[in-house]
């Protein structure tokens, strides 16, 4: 009979070999595939398996994505995956290339900031916008007839050029990328040394990060209070809505079809309203936004007085990485805190 | 011995699989079709022993006032008396409960999405609740793998 010390080396020695070799299919199954696409046609995110991208970025490239993410666009950073695991994520993507993955100079290459911005400005800020914004919209099928495989890059975002290499963004230049609307620069008439140009702007775009962009954290919740009786509560929210260009979807009560019809807590209401051209934009914006729209106020009522409670969007809006969908989630709140204090008058 | 149970298990442990990063907002891709996958997803809640309330008809809604939209759905479900007891404590977390999947489509795929209730727990001042919410986590995560994986 074997020993309990050997049984737990054994399994020890088991355990070990299981961590040391993470599988990089599932875990792109369970962490990439959502946006990317379970075979990288893409959709949310970027189309990894298009040849002409997968076959131009190196795997530092995309190492460096992963752990980086794209600050305000969506792609997170994924800080927690070890370093084994984002790499088997990487082969896994690499595995849907026919050819080697290319290494690039990590190299600064040197160019003309002023000269290549002139340039970004005339060739490429159609795409990618006048401050190398991107792109708007989220890749889905809300936002974007299909037939479009990529909406364009931010360059400017932080983390992009934390993650890219000057060579392999003159690489991508060069030869643009076939099947979306980047064309070969050099194919357009630019020199080489114009593509320095516009890499050293693109390079130029880099920040550092100061103490005073570090976010500000918001309320999860607004909370208002009223003296009046919940039926009278409910009516002034009404009111106060149908004057901001909502229209009132639904009055039910918190419990409702999780007691006996009847027997739910009166003292609890949830009261949902809608502007639905704001809601079609936020879903074009972001569709993971219905998360908490539509737009509603539970009342609760609590030692004499009525809670008015909702979901503070702009709090909400920061766990989207999506600066698009900030701006609308801003605006959501301060309708929110107007119907909420006229309420509450 | 005891000692050597103790060991077994967190060598067991061990051999789990490397837990998903705790992101905030979850979204998983299914490879079944919108109508397939809302009725594993509704299943699934069910057998996690939960109260699938209502589903609410985002895209009915849109296309009622005017606006072209794929099918796009939010699924609220709980557990009544968990629900009942935070909100007493706790009447902020009448924002974020029931809890909810918003599920919609993309092309021949289908998304859904949901906020880990691990969120909840700076929400509430009440940290006897915490077990609650790792609890309704783990079990959403399980909820979302069903749909993922099934064919």
């Amino acid at each position: 009979m074997m020993k309990p010390a050997v049984i737990l080396s054994l399994l020890l020695g088991l355990a070990t070999a299981v961590q040391a070799a993470p599988n990089g299919a599932d875990l792109y199954s369970q962490q990439c595939a959502a946006c990317h696409g379970e075979n990288g046609k893409g959709g949310v995110g970027v189309p990894l398996a298009l040849e002409s991208f997968i076959d131009s970025a190196s795997d530092q490239y995309l190492f460096n994505t992963i752990r980086s993410g794209r600050p305000g666009r969506l792609m997170p950073a994924f800080k927690t995956l070890s370093d084994a695991q984002v790499s088997a994520i990487v082969a896994h993507v690499r595995s849907w290339s026919k050819k080697p993955a290319p290494v690039y100079s990590n190299a600064r290459i040197k160019g003309d900031i002023e000269g290549g911005k002139a340039i970004y400005q005339d060739k490429c800020a159609t795409c990618h916008g006048h401050d190398a914004q991107g792109g708007s919209g989220t890749g889905v099928t809300f936002s974007r007839p299909r037939d479009l495989p990529i909406i364009a890059p931010a360059l400017a975002n932080q983390g992009f050029l934390a993650s890219v290499s000057d060579a392999m963004i003159k690489n991508t230049l060069l030869n643009g990328r076939q099947g979306t609307p980047m064309s070969s620069f050099i194919k357009q008439g630019l020199s080489e040394k114009q593509l320095d140009d516009v890499v050293a702007y693109i390079r130029s775009l880099e920040k550092k990060t100061s103490q005073s962009e570090v976010e500000q954290a918001l309320p999860a919740y607004l909370k208002y209070e009223s003296s009046e009786s919940m039926e009278d509560t409910l009516a002034a929210i009404k009111q106060a809505a149908i004057g901001a260009n909502f229209r009132i979807i639904r009055e039910q009560m918190f419990e409702q079809g999780y007691v006996e019809k009847g027997k739910e807590d009166r003292k609890k209401v949830i009261l949902y309203f809608c502007n639905f051209n704001m809601l079609s934009k936020a879903l074009a914006i972001d569709p993971r936004v219905g998360l908490f729209l539509p737009c509603r106020v539970t009342l609760i009522e609590k030692d004499g007085k009525i809670q008015m409670i909702t979901v503070n969007p702009s709090a909400m809006s920061k766990k989207f990485n999506n600066e698009e969908l900030s701006k609308i989630c801003e605006q959501m709140s301060r309708l929110y805190k107007e119907i909420l204090e006229e309420a509450s008058l | 011995m005891k000692k050597i149970i103790f060991l077994i298990v967190m060598c067991l442990q061990g051999l789990m699989p490397v837990m998903a990063s705790e992101q905030d907002v979850i979204m998983i891709r299914s490879r079944l079709p919108f109508p397939e996958a809302m009725t594993t997803l509704q299943n699934s809640i069910i057998d996690h022993q939960y109260t699938l309330s209502r589903v609410q008809r985002v895209d009915i809604g849109l296309e009622k006032a005017g606006y072209t939209t794929d099918r796009y759905r939010i699924v609220f479900f709980g557990k009544h008396k968990e629900m009942k007891a935070i909100t007493d404590e706790s009447p902020q977390m009448g924002a974020y409960l029931p809890l909810k999947v918003a599920i919609f489509a993309e092309e021949d795929d289908t998304m859904l999405v949901v906020l880990n209730p691990l969120h909840f727990q700076h929400i509430t001042d009440h940290p006897e609740y915490n077990i609650i919410f790792k609890r309704w986590a783990s079990d959403i995560k399980s909820i979302l793998e069903d749909v993922r994986k099934a064919e």
